[in-house]
């Protein structure tokens, strides 16, 4: 989905695939970006298609060792 | 605006009186303290040195409402009972922070607290005083009775949840984690130092007070019986509660959709925060960033394996789970922005 900003005009927002949060985009964004959900932290990966459609992938996010 | 503290000795007196010296539509006119009458607020709560030149004095009930618009009630458990009737009566509005008028059931506080209500009458007139459940009643209250601080943790964790259903209702389990500030400014052998440092105390593991307000209040939200089995740990630090709440599904649930049912339910509350982070070191809430702030911190997570959710509530008991909900409450019933005299962000580190 893609939404524009209210009274923005110099960014769109997405939708999160994680929490349904608003990711804000800017709209010169390129390919391999990466945006994070303020929401959620989730990073994506930003992959804008030669047809100007603009996807999400989840990014590499480093695990941590809580001692399991 | 002209406020008094009755009991204003205590932590939570302490606390109001931090709040309501920076809030700047009211005066304090009285606190009130028996033990200390005649000092200086300051020398009890030596934060507050610098701002106030108040003393303490002694309570009179009289003298109290002729002073005040509206009294902050921050006595121990059983005592505002015994001269609210009296209060009452004059038409001051009251915010009463001990036990004294949370519960609508006057043989709830024979179960509960061990003794018989002395004015149960006032019980049905009493709101319950949490802004997110009952802010219209709370405009128009004049009885507010402020809710216990890990009732408040509980309550605003599973308050969506117990509205929209899909769990088990008789089968929900809270454990808290609890700083020692929320035993009270009265020493004990069990808050000596020696006793206490490094402790994780299991000091109720059943029977806790605080499950009555929290049923109480969950079922009327929910419109049917909701039971909660509590347990309380005291941990090592000074302020914070941590509620760790589990239940049982009965319907498939999706991490979407319970961050669709938080951000229904408490769409712009100012004082609710949403915490499920995918990265960093704070994923889940934790009392450690919401201390001195008016913040309840409420995250979740799924175990798809056990149909189970767990739900986690952080906040200051002190703030939060007392003096800051108070406080919220006063503006409230003024009118005047919620945020007023409490928009203050947590301490970090600390």
């Amino acid at each position: 989905m893609l939404f524009k900003h209210e009274g923005e005009e110099s960014a769109f927002l997405l939708k999160c695939p994680e929490c349904d949060g608003e990711i804000e985009i800017p709209d010169d964004v390129i390919s391999g970006e990466i945006v994070s959900c303020p929401d959620c932290g989730m990073d994506y990966e930003v992959e804008v298609t030669q047809e100007g459609e603009i996807r999400l992938k989840p990014a590499e996010i480093e695990g941590e060792d809580w001692g399991e | 605006m002209n406020v008094g503290v009755i009991g204003a000795s205590g932590y939570v007196g302490g606390e109001l009186l931090r709040l309501l010296i920076k809030h700047p539509r009211v005066d304090i006119n009285l606190a009130t303290s028996r033990r200390y009458a005649g000092e200086f607020v300051y020398r009890i709560h030596p934060n507050l040195r610098g701002w106030t030149k108040l003393k303490f004095m002694a309570f009179n009930p009289s003298k109290a409402t002729d002073a005040c618009d509206l009294l902050f009630i921050a006595t121990p458990h059983g005592v505002s009972s015994t001269f609210m009737p009296e209060i009452i009566e004059t038409g001051i509005r009251v915010i009463d922070l001990s036990a004294d008028f949370r519960l609508k059931d006057p043989k709830a506080y024979i179960k509960w607290y061990g003794w018989e209500h002395s004015c149960p009458e006032l019980l049905e007139k009493a709101v319950y005083g949490l802004p997110e459940l009952h802010r219209d009643e709370i405009r128009r209250g004049q009885l507010i009775a402020c809710p216990g601080c890990m009732a408040a943790a509980a309550i605003l964790a599973l308050a969506p949840i117990a509205k929209r259903g899909g769990i088990e209702k008789n089968r929900v389990i809270v454990d808290f984690k609890v700083g020692s500030s929320g035993g009270g400014a009265k020493p004990s052998l069990a808050s000596h130092h020696p006793e206490h440092f490094g402790v994780i105390r299991p000091y109720k593991p059943v029977g806790h007070r605080h499950t009555a307000e929290i049923e109480q209040e969950l079922s009327i939200l929910s419109g049917e019986k909701f039971s909660v089995a509590m347990s309380a740990h005291a941990v090592n630090i000074v302020r914070g509660i941590l509620a760790t709440c589990h239940l049982f599904l009965t319907e498939q649930i999706s991490v979407i959709d319970v961050w669709r049912i938080y951000r229904q339910f408490y769409g712009d509350e100012p004082f609710i925060r949403l915490v499920r982070e995918m990265k960093g070191i704070y994923r889940y809430p934790d009392p450690k960033v919401v201390v001195g702030s008016n913040y309840c911190d409420i995250g979740f997570e799924l175990d798809m394996d056990y149909s189970r959710l767990v739900l986690l509530s952080a906040l200051d008991n002190l703030m939060k789970g007392a003096a800051g909900t108070a406080v919220q409450d006063m503006n409230i019933i003024f009118g005047w922005d919620e945020k007023e005299g409490l928009w203050d962000l947590g301490l970090h580190p600390i």
